[in-house]
């Protein structure tokens, strides 16, 4: 049984005045299962913030049903959802810490909330402010702290109830490129050592591909692609998937990029697209050779994601023009090549 | 400023001292807690609220506007009857207290919505999301984190209430305000109506300061 399930979900805010209605969900159906973590990207506007707070019934559904480990939300009193809340951690981009109360107070609130004794809380909130790597800090104000500082006790006073589920909302985009790497491995870790599922929603890429086992990817209220984050980044179907993936991984050059590097090269361009560890570059490298082909990589690169190689390599290749094509010919049997003509 | 009754004056002065601190201290305590009340369901009944309820917000508002501009000495005169029903007299420091409490709670609500309006929505949102009540959401995160700027809004609105006692004199109430109207203006005798001057002047500074102290230490800046 998934740990969470949305099955044809709507949600419909009302109009303000003067103005038409907002679809902001339009049918979504997602499984999360437990122990994955899954990234929900998409553009702003995209219906992803939304999205998680309808699972944390933050917002309720206009239609459909959502199911969280098992029981169904989607009118439920607000006693009852304030219950499952406390089961569901959040975590927030501006970071949302209460200014009134020290670290110690904020990673208290939720257990206060939930009416843990007070031996119980301290002992809870001493752990969590190792865990997360604060415990010089448990009685500094909030303003003394960090960006990636504020994220961590946010992240810490998300776990203090024991959550099965963290919901992270651009939970790095107000961060520097160094602290997000901070903030994602303390994520990675919260999934890996506390067993805990996490939805991370994002536009950024790179969070996906360093911390999300599976993504799915949202345009206009729907969910528009989805899958093992490898197969998305390395063959993505929709053009905003692509659009999204082209921002971390290089497919093949632009028009403008194309034309400048026609400019300096005068072979034949082709792509090359390897996926997986099966066919290796330098058998297609021995096989150019073989025909007496030169060439030259011009534009492109390898990723490693999750243990998984892949990458597009665009090379020009000169040479007899009967000797390239045989060339291409032989190479098309070991990888998908396409020519990107001049 | 040769003729001058203030030496003979002072047992009077220091009565009407006493006089505008305990007005004061009253209708600040009193309307201070009915416009916290009143400006607590002004901002959660607005929309997006807490307790979003356009038709309350409304009424509230519309009461709220109702009372707030009427100038104060017209005021004391338009709640009069009331005051005879709720304090049992229509004149003296209770009927003024009475109006002025009402007048503050006006005065006071808005105060309260404005820096409540200030309170970031994303910790509100954060309370909600780890499952607090709305109630308890009002108790431990709405009021703690505007304490600073309401420390400064009361502040504000003590001072307010000195300046509005200067006409307690209308309906016979007493205070610093009626002691220089009374034995200063009509007497002609600038130093007594200066003294009072210097006096709330220096209650003023005093209040104005312990409310920005105390506002610095809340907001630790």
């Amino acid at each position: 049984m998934p740990l969470v399930e949305l099955t044809d979900v709507h949600k419909t805010f009302p109009a303000a005045r003067g103005r038409t209605p907002v679809e902001a969900i339009r049918g979504v159906d997602l499984a999360v299962e437990a122990g994955e973590i899954v990234g929900i990207v998409g553009y702003s506007g995209a219906g992803k913030s939304t999205l998680v707070r309808l699972i944390n019934a933050l917002e309720t559904t206009t239609s459909g049903s959502v199911r969280v480990g098992g029981r169904e939300i989607t009118g439920l009193k607000e006693r009852e959802l304030r219950e499952v809340r406390l089961g569901i951690g959040m975590v927030f981009q501006q970071f949302n810490l209460f200014r009134s109360r020290t670290v110690w107070g904020n990673i208290a609130y939720p257990l206060e909330v939930a009416r843990v004794p007070k031996a119980e809380q301290n002992q809870r909130i001493s752990d969590l402010l190792h865990f997360v790597g604060l415990a010089d800090k448990a009685h500094s104000h909030v303003e003394e702290l960090s960006g990636g500082q504020k994220q961590r006790v946010g992240i810490a006073r998300a776990l203090a109830t024991n959550p099965q589920l963290l919901l992270a909302d651009e939970s790095t985009s107000a961060l520097d490129p160094e602290t997000t790497q901070e903030v994602l491995a303390l994520l990675r870790r919260v999934n890996s050592e506390l067993g805990i599922t996490i939805v991370v929603i994002t536009h950024e890429m790179d969070v996906v591909r360093s911390l999300a086992h599976r993504v799915v990817v949202m345009e206009a209220g729907r969910i528009v692609e989805e899958g093992p984050v490898v197969r998305v980044l390395s063959d993505p179907q929709q053009p905003v998937t692509r659009r999204f993936v082209a921002t971390i991984v290089d497919d093949e050059p632009d028009a403008e990029a194309l034309a400048a590097l026609h400019a300096r090269h005068a072979g034949r361009f082709v792509k090359l697209a390897f996926r997986g560890d099966d066919v290796r570059q330098s058998d297609v490298f021995a096989l150019l050779l073989e025909h007496g082909v030169r060439f030259e990589l011009v534009f492109g690169g390898i990723e490693e994601v999750q243990g998984e190689t892949f990458g597009n390599l665009t090379l020009s290749l000169d040479g007899d023009p009967a000797a390239v094509d045989a060339a291409l010919d032989a190479v098309r049997a070991l990888v998908p090549a396409k020519e990107l003509p001049r | 400023m040769t003729d001058t009754n203030m030496d003979q004056l002072w047992p009077l002065f220091w009565d009407a001292a006493w006089e505008t601190l305990y007005i004061v201290a009253i209708t600040l305590t009193l309307g201070g807690l009915l416009g916290l009340v009143l400006g607590l369901g002004l901002y959660v009944t607005r929309g997006g609220g807490l307790y979003a309820s356009r038709p309350v917000n409304l009424v509230l508002n519309v009461l709220v506007n109702f009372f707030r501009p009427i100038p104060f000495v017209i005021f004391i005169a338009a709640v009069q009857p009331f005051a005879r029903l709720v304090v049992g007299t229509g004149i003296g420091n209770p009927a003024i207290i009475f109006a002025l409490t009402l007048a503050a709670a006006f005065g006071i609500s808005r105060i309260v919505e404005q820096n409540l309006v200030t309170v970031d929505p994303g910790v509100i949102e954060a309370a909600r999301s780890v499952g607090a009540s709305r109630a308890r959401i009002v108790r431990t995160v709405v009021l703690p984190e505007a304490l600073g700027p309401l420390v400064l809004g009361y502040t504000f609105a003590f001072v307010a209430l000195v300046d509005m006692t200067a006409v307690a004199g209308v309906i016979g109430g007493g205070g610093l305000g009626n002691f220089a109207l009374q034995y200063g203006f009509r007497q002609f005798d600038t130093v007594v109506t200066w003294t009072a001057v210097i006096a709330i002047v220096v209650l003023v500074q005093v209040v104005q300061l312990a409310g920005n102290t105390a506002a610095r230490r809340i907001l630790r800046r």
